[in-house]
């Protein structure tokens, strides 16, 4: 890639890029696997976390887990544990921690990291099977991460 | 179709309960096939090989975790949509396509000379010590016998040998050496077998090994076995070998993969055959 390529899409990438408040993916604290701040100041919307949850090239969650609450999304998966009630056994700060890093609760988990741009072997771009081009971007943006867990907080039993 | 129906329906009303229990299992069910030499049985479960011990008692074939239709498709070749290419396999065995009007079968009389080679591959080729996958062996007559091109690893060319060549080993039992010279290959592929590729940080043995029997979506996972290659894919409407599946899956984590046909993937089909130990290869599998 060209130097003048690589200015492009870092002007393209301030342009739509984080705004100002927004915690970078490598920024992030965990405090025992939760995560206290809101990744965007700005609160999450449900109704958008259900539809990232139920989009195989987002969140895909239901890929995984069970959920009770979802009766009109066809085909969950069962790899994972039940997500009902999950609000009534998870704080919102650890709900934030699970989505964004999982493996900072559960050592070693299967279930992958949507806000993380580091550490991985041969990371490819996206579903393409190839390399990357450019530098990594996480799977949920900041925001998508607010949805889930705004929608995650109306999991109660 | 009708069965997954019947299984999230079976979710729905029964709640959660049942999800990772009964409807996990693979399917109770024999896999004779009816041929035109007669009907044979195929062994598509089998105590571990003893490498695998640790990890499973038993092995299954992907075919068992497939549904009563698709599983049904296989059990007469007259209803197998692989044929098709086993016979476009043979026409092409059959054809003087070399340089010098060469063909298979001038060197090779009929294709069942070719019996027992699937059963044993990816093995360590004594003569140059390379590790040979079957598309190997095709290619290496391609290019030195007939003075061809090399034909596309993945290509239709390729894949219709590939049919033709395995079907001759159907019904025996995998074998696949894993000591002596094969053993450092054998040990490439374990570690790619275990290594968390991608950005979503899956390995093979992720789903095949830690949640085989479970959903992944609609996606009833198997032990991802390759005994079943190459095999008519539904879903693709076509042939699909080891090597293409090796691409698939890894692509799915996310991740850049590593070649078909390349050190990495033929290193890990060894690994993958070594786990199917002892289960009948049954290429020309079909599966959806
Ligand atoms: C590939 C599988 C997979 C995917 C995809 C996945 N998870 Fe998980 N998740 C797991 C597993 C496995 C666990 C159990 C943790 C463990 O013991 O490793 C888990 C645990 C959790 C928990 C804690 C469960 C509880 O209540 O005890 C929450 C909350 C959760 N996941 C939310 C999500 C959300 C939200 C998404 C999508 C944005 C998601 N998961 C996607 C596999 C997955
Ligand atoms: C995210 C989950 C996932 C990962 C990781 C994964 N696979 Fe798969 N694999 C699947 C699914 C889903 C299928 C189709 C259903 C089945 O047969 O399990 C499949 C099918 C297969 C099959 C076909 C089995 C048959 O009889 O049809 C093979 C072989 C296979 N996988 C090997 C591998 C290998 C080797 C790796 C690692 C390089 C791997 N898989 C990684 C999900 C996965």
């Amino acid at each position: 890639m060209t130097s003048q390529h690589w200015l492009v899409l870092a002007m393209a990438a301030l342009l739509a890029g984080p705004a100002a408040s927004e915690t970078a993916p490598s920024a992030v604290t965990f405090e025992d696997g939760a995560i206290v701040a809101s990744l965007t100041g700005t609160p999450g919307d449900a109704a958008n976390g259900k539809k990232v949850m139920t989009t195989a090239a987002l969140g895909n969650c239901v890929a995984c887990h069970p959920i009770g609450a979802m009766p009109d999304v066809p085909f969950h998966g069962d790899i994972g544990p039940p997500l009902d009630g999950a609000a009534d056994r998870w704080s919102e700060a650890k709900l934030r921690g699970l989505v964004a890093n999982a493996k900072m609760t559960f050592d070693g988990t299967f279930m992958p990291a949507f806000y993380k741009t580091e550490t991985y072997i041969r990371p490819g771009a996206g579903y393409s099977g190839k390399a990357p081009e450019g530098p990594l971007t996480p799977i949920l943006s900041a925001q998508q991460v607010e949805d889930v867990v705004a929608y995650l907080l109306t999991l109660k039993d | 179709m009708q069965l997954r129906k019947h299984t999230l329906a079976a979710t729905a009303v029964l709640g959660l309960a049942l999800a990772g229990t009964a409807f996990a299992d693979p399917a109770e069910d024999t896999l004779e096939v009816t041929t035109d030499d007669g009907v044979i049985t195929l062994v598509t479960t089998a105590p571990a090989p003893d490498h695998l011990k640790d990890v499973f008692d038993t092995i299954w074939s992907g075919w068992h975790f497939r549904d009563d239709t698709t599983r049904d498709m296989q059990r007469d070749d007259f209803d197998n949509p692989s044929m098709v290419f086993v016979d476009r396999g043979l026409d092409s065995w059959n054809e003087a396509q070399g340089k010098g009007g060469e063909s298979c079968a001038g060197c090779h009389q009929g294709p069942e000379t070719m019996a027992g080679l699937r059963a044993v591959t990816p093995r360590v080729d004594a003569k140059t010590g390379k590790l040979m996958i079957v598309e190997d062996y095709i290619n290496s007559c391609v290019t030195e016998r007939m003075g061809l091109e090399p034909w596309g690893v993945t290509g239709n060319k390729m894949k219709d040998m590939l049919s033709l060549i395995s079907l001759q080993s159907r019904g025996m039992v995998q074998n696949v050496a894993i000591d002596g010279p094969a053993a450092p290959f054998w040990e490439q592929g374990k570690e790619i077998y275990y290594t968390r590729y991608g950005q979503l940080e899956m390995s093979c043995a992720n789903c095949h090994e830690d949640n085989y029997g479970k959903y992944i979506r609609s996606d009833h996972l198997s032990q991802g076995q390759v005994n079943g290659f190459p095999l008519y894919r539904l879903k693709d409407a076509g042939m699909v070998t080891a090597q293409q599946r090796f691409v698939g899956c890894v692509r799915d984590t996310r991740a850049e993969t590593f070649k078909a046909g390349g050190p990495e993937f033929k290193a890990l089909e060894l690994y993958v055959a070594s786990r199917g130990n002892g289960l009948s290869i049954e290429g020309v599998g079909v599966r959806h």
